[in-house]
Parts: C-alpha cells; sequence; structure tokens
C-alpha cells in the first residue's frame, strides 16, 4: 500500500534522508526505530508530503507523493497523521476538533460529523469530555483525542510520529493501549517509537534507521532476535539492557 | 487666566461636537480598523509565503509606510487619490472623492501597514506543528489558515491590534490638515468662532483622555475573556 523507494532528501548540503526503500503493506503494522536524528520522522513526513524530498519515489495506494501533479491535501485527508506534540486545535473544544476536518474537508454534515466523533472518542474512552478544550485534558487524553481525530477522516493508513515520547511515563500505556487495539483491527501502521515493548507485540516488521539510512528491515522476532547489523545490534543492547 | 472662564460655551457646543465631531472620528476609527486589519492579514500572508516575489512587494509596501509621517501619507493621498481615480477609469478629469473617503482610505492603507506587522507576529506565535496537523487532516492552504491559524493568531494579538486601535483614533485628528471636521477639528473650530480656546482644548484633552482610558480598560478585559484554554 504504501511503498517508499530510493527516497533521499537533504537539508542544504546536509543529507538527512540516503536511499530509503521500504514497503508496507495493507493491514502491516511497521515500526520504525532509531537514535535520535536518525530521520526517522522526517522519513514519516515525506510520506504525506509534510516534508518534501529531492530525490527517489513514494507511492500511497498508487498515488505518486512526489509528483507534482498530485493533489496533496486529497492525498493527507486519507491518511492519518498522530504527532509527538498531539497538535489538537487549542482554540476549538474537543468534538469540534473531532469534526473540523470532517466537515471542511470531507463535505460530511456537521450532525453525521459530530456522531462520527462522539463515536470515536467514546473508542478512546473519552466521551466525557467531548465539549472541553485541549488545555483541559492530560497529556496522554489529548494524545487519544488526536488519534481520535485523525480516525474520524477514515484513514487508509495511520503515522504515528513518535506518539508518546512527550508524555509522562504513568501516560503511555493508555495511549499504547489504543494503539494496539487499532493494530489488532487491522489499520495499516506506520509507527516511529522508542517503545520496544509495542513493536514486538504488535509489529509485523521493524525498520531500524541510523544517519538517514535503512539499515536493517526485518520481520519483529528477527530484529529482536538477531539483528544482523552491528549499528542495531548496538542500538539494542542501549535501550533494552533495563 | 481661569477667572473669565466660561463653561457654558461646552455645553452650547455639545451638539455639535458629538454628532457632526465625534462621529466623524469613531467612524473613521472603526471602519479603518476593520479595513486595516482585513488587508493589514493578506499583506502578512503575503509577507509569509514563499511564493517568490510576493513577500517582497508586501515588505516594500509595508517599509515605505512605515518610513514615512502619517501627515505625509494624508496629504499625499488626498491630492493623488482623484488622479488614482481618474486613472483607473479613464475619466477626463481627476475624481473627486471627498474627504471622508479620501481620509478613509488613507488611514486604512496606513494602518494596514503596522496590522500587518502585528499579525505577521501573531502568525508566527503559532507552532509549526499546528499548521503541520491542519495539513496533515488534508485541508487546503486557506482552510488551515481560516480555520485554525488566524483565529489563534487573531487571539493572541487581540491586545496588541486593539492598542493600534487607540493610537489610530487618537491619530485620526490629523484630518485637520485636509480641512475634515472631526471630534478635535470641531472643537477648534468653536474656540476659534468664540475665543474660548482654554475650554475648548481642555475638553478636549478630557474626552480623548477618558474614551482612550476606557478602550484599554476595556481591552484587559476583553483579553481575559478571550484567552485560549491551554
Amino acid at each position: 500500500m504504501i511503498t517508499i523507494s530510493n527516497v533521499s532528501k537533504w537539508y542544504g548540503k546536509v543529507q538527512v534522508l540516503d536511499k530509503c526503500t521500504a514497503e508496507v503493506a495493507k493491514g502491516e503494522v511497521v515500526v520504525v526505530c532509531g537514535p535520535s536524528g536518525s530521520g526517522k520522522s522526517t522519513l514519516i513526513k515525506c510520506v504525506n508530503g509534510l516534508e518534501p524530498f529531492e530525490e527517489g519515489t513514494i507511492t500511497v495506494d498508487g498515488i505518486s507523493v512526489g509528483d507534482p501533479k498530485t493533489k496533496l491535501p486529497k492525498l493527507r485527508a486519507r491518511i492519518g497523521m498522530v504527532f509527538q506534540h498531539f497538535e489538537l486545535f487549542p482554540h476549538l473544544s474537543i468534538i469540534r476538533n473531532l469534526s473540523l476536518a470532517q466537515i471542511k474537508v470531507l463535505g460530511r454534515d456537521p450532525k453525521t460529523a459530530t456522531e462520527k466523533g462522539m463515536k470515536l472518542l467514546e473508542r478512546v474512552g473519552l466521551s466525557a469530555h467531548a465539549d472541553k478544550y485541549p488545555g483541559q485534558l492530560s497529556g496522554g487524553q489529548q494524545q487519544r483525542v488526536a488519534i481520535a481525530r485523525a480516525l474520524a477522516m477514515d484513514p487508509i493508513a495511520m503515522l504515528f510520529d513518535e506518539p508518546t515520547s512527550a508524555l509522562d511515563p504513568e501516560m503511555i500505556n493508555e495511549v499504547l493501549d489504543v494503539m494496539v487495539a487499532l493494530a489488532k483491527d487491522g489499520m495499516t501502521m506506520i509507527v516511529v517509537t522508542h517503545e520496544m515493548g509495542f513493536a514486538r507485540k504488535v509489529a509485523n516488521r521493524v525498520v531500524f534507521m541510523d544517519k538517514g539510512e535503512i539499515v536493517e528491515d526485518a520481520a519483529t522476532a528477527d530484529f529482536f532476535g538477531k539483528p544482523r547489523s552491528e549499528r542495531a545490534q548496538m542500538f539494542l543492547s542501549k535501550i533494552l539492557q533495563h | 487666566m481661569f477667572s473669565n472662564i466660561d463653561w457654558n460655551v461646552i455645553i452650547r457646543s455639545l451638539p455639535y461636537l458629538f454628532f457632526d465631531g465625534m462621529r466623524f472620528t469613531i467612524m473613521l476609527t472603526l471602519m479603518a480598523t476593520a479595513g486595516g486589519i482585513v488587508i493589514g492579514t493578506l499583506l502578512a500572508l503575503a509577507r509569509l509565503s514563499n511564493i517568490p516575489g510576493l513577500s517582497h512587494v508586501a515588505g516594500a509596501y509595508v517599509n515605505l509606510i512605515r518610513s514615512m509621517p502619517l501627515v505625509l501619507v494624508i496629504f499625499w493621498f488626498f491630492f493623488l487619490v482623484p488622479y488614482i481615480g481618474q486613472w483607473l477609469t479613464g475619466a477626463e478629469r481627476p475624481i473627486q472623492v471627498g474627504a471622508f473617503l479620501s481620509a478613509l482610505v488613507t488611514f486604512t492603507l496606513f494602518e494596514a501597514a503596522y496590522f500587518c506587522e502585528i499579525m505577521r507576529a501573531g502568525i508566527q506565535s503559532i507552532p509549526r506543528g499546528q499548521v503541520q496537523a491542519a495539513q496533515a487532516l488534508g485541508m487546503p492552504y486557506w482552510t488551515a489558515m481560516a480555520e485554525i491559524i488566524l483565529p489563534q493568531a487573531f487571539r493572541n494579538m487581540v491586545p496588541v491590534l486593539l492598542t493600534q486601535t487607540i493610537i489610530l483614533f487618537q491619530d485620526t485628528s490629523l484630518v485637520y490638515v485636509i480641512s475634515v471636521t472631526d471630534f478635535l477639528g470641531a472643537a477648534s473650530k468653536v474656540a476659534q468662532r468664540d475665543g474660548r480656546l482654554v475650554e475648548m482644548y481642555l475638553f478636549a484633552a478630557i474626552v480623548y483622555f477618558l474614551i482612550s482610558l476606557a478602550a484599554s480598560y476595556g481591552v484587559r478585559r476583553l483579553q481575559h475573556r478571550i484567552a485560549i484554554i491551554r
């Protein structure tokens, strides 16, 4: 469903992505991990065109992201994205956060959009907070709302950009639970995360990146069992020793 | 000096001062503010856009206007607007637009430069992630601006915008240079006619002071009421 082939990207003279190639099939959950600054977030943002890239191609459901003729807003509306810092709209109520894009982008009527939003809030266990504002919710709650907001657009795939990195430790699990449930429902997901427990539990594959390169792309069991590359071994030994 | 003060002159001229003078001042202030914020916001979007040339044109306009004294711009427009009108419509003679329209155009275009800088700061104060979140939901540029970025930028900047409006309210008195009767102009006319300079200028000062004070108090209250919960 998502094909990334030979994607390279530069910030000025600094190369941040180096010939990245990967594929994500429908219903697959792929975890992208690696040291900070390795280009994970940049790569995932290239998938829905939030970041432009200079070389290579990315196609989502057969549509080329880098093609200047592609209507990016249309494509983005079909790909859900969850950000590290939630990025709920602070001036809108929770339910309005969920319904706005449905109304303005998909053209749903406000009643349908609100109903859909309420249903999704229920799914993430937050229907009691519909009329509150993002600032009144905890980080974990905000991130669950953000996931619900992305789901409200009926996406064909979901991108998660370090969804738990900005959360207090006691809130990480409530967000991961929602993501696990989503994965079990068969959602196609690319997840940039350091949560190796989550990766073990639901990922089909793990992609390991370092210095803008995809160093390793392996089935989850293989990755944790016997990573082939030295860099992945080192990374794992550092984050798994606790 | 205060022995032969005649406060009655104020009472007698109240209808003229307020119905003629103050009405003009307030109308000019409100209309120029509304127009200035709309044009200023568009200028700010132009300054921040990455369309080649557009940001330079907008930036040049803003810097030009902001580097000129307001009185000069008022003069300029008063004498130029008829010719610009003639040029635009292809009429045979310069088009007389009247002092009010001329003043309105001047103040709107002048204030737009200041409102542009305020809105630009406001837009830049919104985290980049908000734009990305709006884009990721499939919103095109104008939807993202209208629904997500500008409402937040506007709220953050309301105190500064209204403070600028209070300054504009005081600056409108400069229309005396094109012989328009605003509040100060009306007071001035009565003062000259009746030889009551002290009374009228004192009264005008008090009215400007009270209105500006009340407005800035209102700004502070409003600021608390519309603050975004964070």
